[in-house]
Formats: C-alpha cells, structure tokens, sequence
C-alpha cells in the first residue's frame, strides 16, 4: 500500500501535514504527537521582522468552529532560522519543512524567500489571505491581477518551491487558482479561514477585540471541499486541501475532490492526536476498499 | 508530561449558586502544581474547544484533582450537568503555577477573587511548612463564601465582601488595609480590576507579587498564542511584548506584565 504523494518533487510519506498557525513549529506539540509521521509540517507564519499581533481577545468558540484574529504574531525570520529550524531538523530530520512566509508588502515576501534559500526547507507557503492582518496580507490574495504579480514577484527570487495559500473570501476561487498557477506557483493550498464575528449579546459589544476573526473547524468543512473541488479542477498543479478535516474519513473526501494533500488545523486544539488519527483513518479506508496508492484517490470524483 | 486524557467524575455538587465543586479521578494529580490548570473539554461536539479550569486541589495519592469552576457560558454548564461515574477528557497539566519554593521563610499574603479564589487553596496548602507566615484574604460578592471552612482548616482566613455582609465591606486590598496585614509576597487570582490594584498595591508597598492571569484559550500549550498579556520586556518565545498566558503563565511577576 502506498501513501506516499509528491508535490513539487517534494515526497512526503503520507498526505497529512499541520495548518499553518495551529501547531506552531512542532516543538509544542511533540510532547504529544509523534511529528516524525507526518507527511509535512507547515510552521506558524514567519514574517521578515517580530510581529506583535493584534490584542486580546483573539479567540471565540462558535458553533461547530471557532474564531481567530492572531494578527501573525511571529518573532521573524532570525529567530526562525536560528531556533526553530535546528530544533526541527535535530527532533525530525526527515521531516519535510514549509515555512508559512507572511508580509504586508512584496518586499517583505521577498526578503524572507530570499533569507530560506539557503536553508535545509523544503518549500514555502505564501500566506497572501490572512484575514486578521490589516495592511496587506489579503490584498494580495483578493485580486487575481495581484495575486499573479505577487507570485511572479516571490517565483522569481525563491529558490524552494513555492505553495500559494489562497482566501475563501473572494467571489470566484476559480479565477484565483488559474493566478496563482499563472503566476508560476508550484502548487496552492486552501482554505485559510472564511471572515467571521461574534457579538457578546450581554455586553453589546464584539468578542474579539478585532471585531472580525477567521473562522475554521468542522462547520467549515462543505464549504473548503466545495472551493478544493473548483480550484482543482481549475488548474494542474497539485492542490493541498484543509478546512475543518477531523477524522480519515474527512481526508478522503478531500483527496477525492482534487487534494494530493490535506493539512489538519483546529482540530489539533480539540484533539492533540488528530493528524496521527487522520492518518492511520486513510490508511484503514484505504485497506477497506484496497487501494493500492493512494494517488488513485486523488479527484477521483468528477 | 501534557496529554489528552480521559478522567471519571467521583463526584460533583453545586456549592454557590452557579459555582460547582467537580472531583475527578485521573493521574494527572500526581504532577498538579499549585496554580496550575486543566482544559476540561465538553462533550458536545458543537463547542471544540477544552474549558481553562485551575486547579482547587490535588490528592496525588488518591489521583484525585478537584476544581472549583463558575457555569458561566454554555460549555461550563454543559460540564455542570455530568454526574458521579461519567467521565470527561483533560488536557493538561498546563501552566506554569506558583514557585512555591521561592516562599520559603517568607511572610506570605494570599489573595483571592471570586472566581479566582479555589486556586489559593490548593497554593496555601503547599505553602504549609514553607512560608514564614501566611494570611488568606478571600473576596466575595456577597455572603455566599464558597470554600471558606477549606481555607479556615488551612492557615488564618480573612474575608472582604463586596456587599459588605461579611467582613471587610469591599475589596481584597480594602481588608488588607482594614486589618493592618503586611507581608513579603503577594500571591493573587482574581478578575482584572483586582490584579492592578494588587500590582499597585504591591509596587507601593515594596513587595514582590505574582499574580495569576485569565484569558480566552484555544489550544492551551502555546501553540496558537492566542491567550497572550502585554509584557514590559521581550518575550523569548515570539521576541514581541506579548507573552502566552497558557505557557509561560498563567502566573507572573506582576513587574513583568503591563496590565
């Protein structure tokens, strides 16, 4: 049985990697999971500089999911390649490595690809659709024109293959994952979290002190399978699916409408063992039906 | 060792109104630190996200954790509803909790806040042999003292009611000053107003304190920082003025956060 996918010439042992944001750069987390058997983690968004964030509160529980305006908090890119890197390759070293690259400007983007040419990762994930970061970030991932500018800019100067992490929030996901391909991508990923709020009725005021956050988990979930359907069969580079993936089962339908791979996120904070479970779910509905590699899944359902 | 693990209710009662006193068996007591917490998770599965609950006590014999939680929101109520012999999934230990060693041959003032006050019981028990001395001052609402015979079989226990119907009519810091109690250390749980007095207070009196800090959690171990408080120097882990509560709290030196 094979569980092995490539994307980019990037081989992973099996189609799971972590959302970037929900398990920072695996040291919290591997007290609790195993990060040797995942397919790929996906580290917290590292800018060119520390980012402080927005204030607190940053998260709420909705029904299904949850809400989040982080704003990036991320102590830049030094800090990155001196601690986190080494910790990674040091606990996991045949761990593949994308680094979630933000920015609020193209200069940005590019100044940390440049700095992670040199350095023992594997790919980049270009966060052009935080929804919680102000100046930037969205902007790049709201328009089709910019999106491609923005990813012709980042293919030119990154040495490493580069994954183009595209916003729910736009009116056709089509149209932005025929840009980013066109702008040179390597491959997308989808979706970052769909633009949310909560109003505490007692106090007549927002939850979060940024008034609108991004919102994820299970109650997601349709609507990132239905925008990974369109997006991959929109273009021919490989598409990573997320969005509210819990169980196997979850996973399946992902790579059956197009995903060559799925990340998990929130369901890290409800279950630290999620990822190991989403894995070893593929593996048995794998066995179940006899699938001999799971690549056969993959947009199987037209 | 963090983990998520299942734990079974030996019992649970309603001790205030709203306020539930819960003990479960689960080997997490065994490494319970004073001031530490445990994200208790509800079991429907429209609400993900574990509870942030401190800990009231520990029995590492007994692997018993008992802790004192307010039904607030719909998930706490939901927690409130389970009954002797159903169980309930734990994430922990998480948290720093109180350097109880660094008290040692202290005098040592506690301080407790509504909802903040079950952690302090489970703090002035292992301050037992090792402060100096040590004076409780619990704040209530009202005459609805939840916990207070735990306190009174521990260590000297004064009382400030908001109402004034029991004790000092006001504040935690108002009875500190009613009573003429000073001290070395300030150890104090509570809501935000009472955590900036208790820095000031601290500050003006010449004496050090640590004081333990909520906030909305989601992962619980510093993963997603979302529960962060603004600090005066830069954090080591995002190199920002803004340190996780969950992970290098909840309990701080009151001079290291800017409340």
């Amino acid at each position: 049985m094979n569980t092995q996918v490539t994307i980019a010439k990037v081989t992973l042992k099996n189609p799971v990697m972590t959302a970037s944001g929900t398990f920072g750069s695996g040291q919290e987390y591997s007290e609790m999971v195993d990060i040797n058997r995942l397919g790929a983690i996906v580290t917290k968004g590292v800018a060119n500089v520390p980012w402080e964030g927005n204030p607190t509160p940053r998260v709420a529980e909705v029904y299904g999911g949850m809400l989040n305006a982080i704003g990036l908090q991320n102590p830049g890119i030094d800090v990155f390649i001196e601690r986190d890197i080494p910790w990674l390759k040091e606990n996991a070293p045949d761990l593949p490595i994308i680094v979630n690259v933000c920015g609020h400007s193209v200069e940005e983007y590019l100044e940390v690809a440049e700095r992670l040419n040199d350095q023992p990762v594997d790919m980049l994930e270009i966060n052009v659709s935080c929804p919680n970061v102000k100046q930037g970030a969205l902007a790049f991932g709201q328009d089709a024109k910019v999106l491609e500018a923005t990813t012709r800019a980042i293919r030119a100067v990154a040495k490493k293959p580069i994954i183009m992490k595209l916003s729910p929030n736009v009116t056709s996901i089509r149209d932005m994952a025929l840009a980013a391909e066109s702008g040179g991508a390597d491959a997308i990923s989808l979706i970052n979290t769909l633009i949310g709020m909560k109003i505490d009725i007692h106090k007549r005021q927002f939850v979060l002190a940024n008034k609108t956050g991004g919102f994820s988990g299970p109650a997601v979930k349709p609507v990132a399978l239905r925008m990974v359907y369109e997006a991959a069969h929109a273009v021919k580079i490989p598409v990573i699916g997320m969005g509210g993936i819990a169980t196997g089962d979850d996973a399946i339908e992902f790579l059956l409408a197009g995903a060559r791979a799925v990340c998990v996120g929130t369901m890290n904070f409800v279950d630290p063992r999620t990822t190991i479970k989403v894995i070893e779910g593929i593996e048995a509905y794998m066995e179940r039906y006899g699938v001999e590699d799971v690549n056969e899944l993959v947009g199987a359902v037209r | 060792m963090k983990r998520k693990e299942i734990s079974v209710i030996v019992s649970q009662k309603e001790i205030a109104t709203g306020i539930f006193d819960i003990r479960l068996r689960t080997p997490m007591a065994k490494e319970a630190k004073p001031g530490q917490f445990v994200g208790v998770y509800p079991k429907d599965k429209s609400r993900l996200l574990s509870r942030p609950i401190s800990i009231c006590e520990a029995d590492p014999g007994e692997e018993i954790l008992r802790l004192v939680y307010r039904a607030g929101g719909a998930g706490t109520k939901e927690i409130s509803a389970y009954a002797q012999g159903e169980t309930l999934d734990l994430l922990g230990v998480l948290g720093n909790g109180y350097d109880v060693e660094k008290m040692r041959d202290k005098d040592v003032i506690l301080l407790g806040g509504g909802i903040g006050i079950p952690p302090m019981l489970y703090t002035a028990q292992a301050l037992r042999g090792i402060a100096k001395s040590m004076v409780v001052v619990l704040g209530y609402a009202d005459c609805s003292l939840f916990l207070r015979e735990d306190f009174d079989r521990v260590t000297k226990t004064v009382i400030a009611t908001m109402d004034g119907s029991v004790g000092t009519k006001g504040t935690v810091i108002d009875a500190l000053e009613a009573e003429g109690i000073t001290g070395e250390v300030v150890l104090a749980c509570g809501p935000m107003p009472m955590l900036k007095a208790v820095k000031k207070y601290a500050s003006e009196h010449g004496m050090e304190a640590y004081i333990s800090l909520e906030e909305r959690m989601a992962c619980g171990i510093g993963a997603c920082l979302g529960c962060v408080t603004r600090t005066v120097e830069t954090d080591h882990h995002t190199h920002v003025k803004n340190t996780r509560i969950c992970t290098e709290g909840p309990v701080f030196d009151a001079r290291d956060v800017d409340l």
